[in-house]
């Protein structure tokens, strides 16, 4: 059965393009466009791997990140935060929150992002 | 009561706006006030001892010393106030550069991504999937270049090198072209777009440029920050003196505490970045700044979660020359 990964990303573009390379690559793809359905998601389809951009409407991807971490159902999943925030304190603040690994958007190309995924799978 | 605390822990943190200048607090405009009364009262004392014990006069020595305070407080407020626009200045420079770099890199991520899919060769249903990945492509470009219009217009405002076209117009007119390019923005959005013009509409002596600019800007955000269904209405009436614009939604609305910034460069509310991440936070101070570049006024009247209203007013042109 083919693992199942929920991007949660408001930007419908990019929602787009790197859903369809992970699906591509034999990945199921949930998608939510704002942090709230992202976390109803997290819950309701217990995916194997959570990305989560963090400039996200109704909720931000840190609230998001704290409460899928503090929820024992769904405190395991792995999470990768993907995301256009550069700045070392973002990075330090989701690593501490508990993000498996962190990646900007602008330092990785869509292939890389999902060896990322696979490895953190443990499909690489 | 949680009001109160807030306002309570604001007030005791007397500095607490230099932590948001990101300035060292030797150089922080309160930091020196301060200083600057401090000297200002010792210098006092200093003149009052010197000259009691050299003059003797009463009359003499409290002339001396309402001089020298009057001369120390002039010199006080240059330094503080210049400091002051220096720290603004910086703050600016920062919300700038997080607020540009976050709006140009999301279209840019986009277009990357999209771009990556194109060239990767894997898209097995061509041209329909090709055409989408071109579409986005497009309006990404779009959006980066509207970014840099509204920057380069923010910028001429500044220096006031702006250029002016000054035209009897129709105003009515005007904002119906508007209305009609926002039809089908305000439909995909569930929002239902109106306009009243109260017949026969004078004409008002503007640049047409900024009038549409204007009309833009509001409709764009009354549409923008509704949840869900919703409606815009606008409204443009007259009298023999003035025309009359209103545009009232029923969106997300200001919240109280932060109305009176909405007009500044790069500000956004916190519940409108909770609606919609992106934005500039320009297109309001544009549209005050256009306005008060000849000399009207814009108000507006809001409740969070109820809706916004802005009004406007215009001159009516009665023939005047046109300078």
């Amino acid at each position: 059965m083919a693992k199942k990964i929920l991007f949660v990303e408001d930007e419908a573009a990019s929602q787009k393009s790197l859903g369809f390379t992970l699906s591509n690559t034999g990945y199921e793809v949930v998608s939510a466009l704002d942090g709230e359905t992202g976390l109803r998601l997290a819950k309701s389809e217990k995916p194997d791997l959570v990305l989560l951009d963090l400039i996200l409407p109704k909720m931000d991807g840190f609230e998001v990140l704290e409460q899928l971490k503090s929820d024992p159902e769904t405190k395991e999943i792995p999470i990768i935060i993907l995301t256009n925030l550069e700045r070392m304190d973002d990075v330090e603040r989701a690593l501490a929150l508990g993000a498996k690994t962190y990646l900007t958007k602008s330092s990785y190309s869509l292939v890389e992002v999902v060896e990322k995924v696979k490895k953190a799978l443990g499909d690489a | 009561m949680e009001k109160n605390k807030k306002w309570f822990s604001e007030s005791t943190k007397p500095f607490g706006s230099c932590r948001s200048y990101n300035i060292p607090l030797y150089q922080c405009p309160q930091f020196l006030f301060l200083v600057m009364g401090v000297i200002i009262i010792l210098a006092i004392i200093l003149t009052y001892s010197l000259t009691i014990f050299k003059v003797g006069d009463p009359r003499v020595v409290s002339l001396i010393i309402l001089v020298i305070t009057a001369i120390l407080l002039v010199l006080d407020y240059i330094i503080v106030n210049s400091f002051e626009r220096v720290a603004e200045a910086a703050k600016m420079k920062t919300e700038f550069i997080g607020i540009v770099s976050h709006q140009l890199r999301s279209p840019l991520t986009n277009i990357k991504f999209s771009l990556e899919v194109l060239m990767s060769g894997e898209l097995k249903n061509k041209i329909d999937d090709e055409l989408e990945y071109m579409k986005i492509l497009r309006e990404n470009t779009q959006r980066m270049g509207d970014l840099i219009n509204d920057l380069i217009l923010v910028s001429r405002i500044e220096t006031g090198e702006f250029p002016l076209n000054k035209l009897p117009l129709d105003l009515a007119e005007i904002v119906q072209g508007i209305v009609k390019k926002f039809k089908p923005f305000a439909e995909a959005s569930n929002v239902d777009l109106n306009l009243k013009i109260q017949g026969n509409t004078p004409k008002v002596l503007a640049d047409a440029l900024w009038l549409e600019q204007i009309a833009k800007n509001l409709i764009d955000n009354a549409v923008r920050y509704i949840k869900g269904k919703g409606q815009v209405n606008i409204f443009i009436e007259h009298n023999e003196k003035e025309i009359f614009f209103k545009i009232e939604d029923t969106g997300v609305g200001i919240p109280e505490a932060e109305q009176r910034y909405i007009f500044k460069k790069f500000f956004r509310s916190k519940n409108a970045i909770r609606h919609q991440t992106e934005g500039s936070g320009l297109g309001l101070h544009i549209v005050k700044k256009l306005l008060e570049f000849f000399f009207f006024f814009i108000w507006f009247d809001s409740k969070e979660e109820k809706g916004t209203t802005f009004y406007f007013t215009l001159p009516v042109y009665r023939g005047e020359k046109i300078a």
